[in-house]
């Protein structure tokens, strides 16, 4: 008689077919995944029946390097502008907001694949900051500091006075939330998603640029989205 | 399987038998509660209104962390000693198919099938979550620990976790659904023991196996 502990190994196959498919994955997944936020990303977006926001396409991905997520009130937030300037700035989060605003809409693209289409900020253009503070004449360079105590970032002065670089406090017409970086953080439209420092604390303006977190870890100084990083994305 | 000496002694429709022993049923729920664990603060991690109503990121993290580690230990621990035999044996049930696992997958020929102790579906269902507890713990293991590996796999973690993390939400919803509607199979994965007569009809060739009676008594009697 056969019993059910003979026959084909059926389920060997399966587990080892499986474990072959995810490791495919890993390797090219990088690709697939910029693939399919192009294909599926501008459609999940459109949904009318909010399903499509379920798969794992066309969304926010939440990284911090600290392991933890700091959470800093709008009351408690406060926002220097030092280093090589004339006048250095110590704001309020209402100082901020009284500054004239700026809106951008862009993708956000981050360096690991994912894209989100169309996302909506508004805040305070970074020039606007900096022409307030009036950098010196040797100052070339802005560097960016986190209050999760470890990230950092920088741009030239001349990235830093673009049109399409914020300091971001709403995303999609909502307070920027702490997953998000808020109550502010950088939004640098053109390059890739790491330039865009969360929790913004501190703007320095120094004489040559510095390597930001990730920088340090092999990442592209200038960080254009489709032009740096070794990766062909549209560009934002 | 060899024949206990006491079930000819049997009459075949009366006693229980024993389908889940003590080891797999401690086994079973251990991972199950990891299982919803790792689904719950997984959801919390990953879809933004979860998020923003759960709160406390960090924590929900940690314990995310904590319990994917942790997610193969009981299996592990059921698989590796004396007391594991019963879970062994069950194991190779679900990696073996018999002809008749292939009648049951065509709807016109599923009666005709003479099933051992696993359909087919709970087969599929035991392979893939199995192959979703490797897969999850190397790209969460990838994906917590990302300075040891090349940028890329980190994406390609990324990606496998999430379209996987869709896959063992459709794969656990069907299996507790499977199980709501059979009390007698999900009283047994509580007691141990399922009726003869669940034996007999729903898995002959298993009935055959334990008690060493005929399932069809009918038929021969005829």
């Amino acid at each position: 008689m056969v019993t059910d502990q003979q026959g084909t190994p059926v389920g060997r196959r399966v587990f080892l077919g499986l474990l072959g498919l995810g490791a495919v994955g890993v390797v090219t997944g990088a690709a697939v995944q910029g693939w399919l936020e192009r294909a599926v990303g501008p459609i999940v977006g459109r949904d009318p029946t909010g399903l499509g926001a379920l798969l794992p396409v066309g969304r926010f991905r939440f990284y911090t390097v600290t392991g933890d997520f700091p959470d800093r009130s709008r009351a408690d937030y406060r926002l220097r502008v030092d280093g090589l300037v004339e006048r250095p700035l110590d704001l309020s989060f209402a100082d901020l907001t009284a500054m004239r605003r700026a809106e951008v809409t862009r993708d956000f693209q981050c360096v690991t694949g994912w894209r989100v289409t169309d996302v909506r900020w508004a805040g305070v253009r970074l020039r606007d900051l900096l022409a307030e503070a009036g950098p010196l004449a040797d100052a070339d360079a802005v560097r960016f500091v986190s209050f999760d105590g470890a990230y950092t970032e920088s741009l030239t002065l001349h990235q830093a006075r673009r049109d399409d670089v914020l300091v971001a406090y709403e995303l999609e017409g909502e307070a920027l939330s702490s997953d998000h970086g808020g109550p502010a953080r950088l939004y640098v439209a053109p390059m890739y998603g790491y330039k865009s420092l969360k929790w913004l604390e501190r703007i320095e303006l120094t004489r040559d640029v510095e390597p930001g977190f990730w920088e340090q870890r092999g990442y592209d100084v200038d960080a254009w989205v489709g032009r740096s990083n070794g990766r062909s994305d549209e560009a934002t | 399987m060899a024949v206990a000496p006491a079930a000819t002694t049997l009459r075949p429709s009366d006693p229980p038998i024993l389908r889940f022993d003590v080891v797999e049923r401690v086994v079973h729920w251990a991972t199950a509660t990891l299982f919803v664990t790792l689904m719950l603060t997984g959801a919390a991690l990953y879809a933004g209104p979860v998020s923003t109503l759960v709160g406390h990121r960090d924590v929900v993290r940690a314990i995310h962390v904590a319990a994917g580690l942790a997610l193969p230990v009981p299996l592990i621990i059921g698989l590796i000693g004396r007391w594991g035999a019963a879970l062994r044996h069950d194991l190779r049930r679900i990696n073996r198919w018999i002809p008749d696992d292939r009648l049951w997958m065509r709807r016109r020929t599923r009666g005709a099938a003479r099933l051992g102790k696993f359909n087919p579906g709970q087969k599929l269902n035991a392979t893939f979550l199995g192959a979703s507890i490797v897969l999850m713990v190397a790209t969460g293991s990838i994906m917590n620990w990302f300075d040891a590996f090349p940028l890329s796999w980190r994406t390609g973690a990324t990606f496998v976790h999430d379209w996987v993390a869709l896959g063992v939400w459709l794969a656990v919803g069907g299996h507790v659904l499977f199980a709501l509607r059979d009390p007698d199979a999900l009283g047994s994965m509580l007691r141990g023991a399922i009726s003869a007569r669940w034996a007999r009809t729903r898995r002959p060739r298993w009935y055959e196996d334990r008690t060493g009676m005929p399932a069809e008594r009918l038929k021969t009697s005829r």
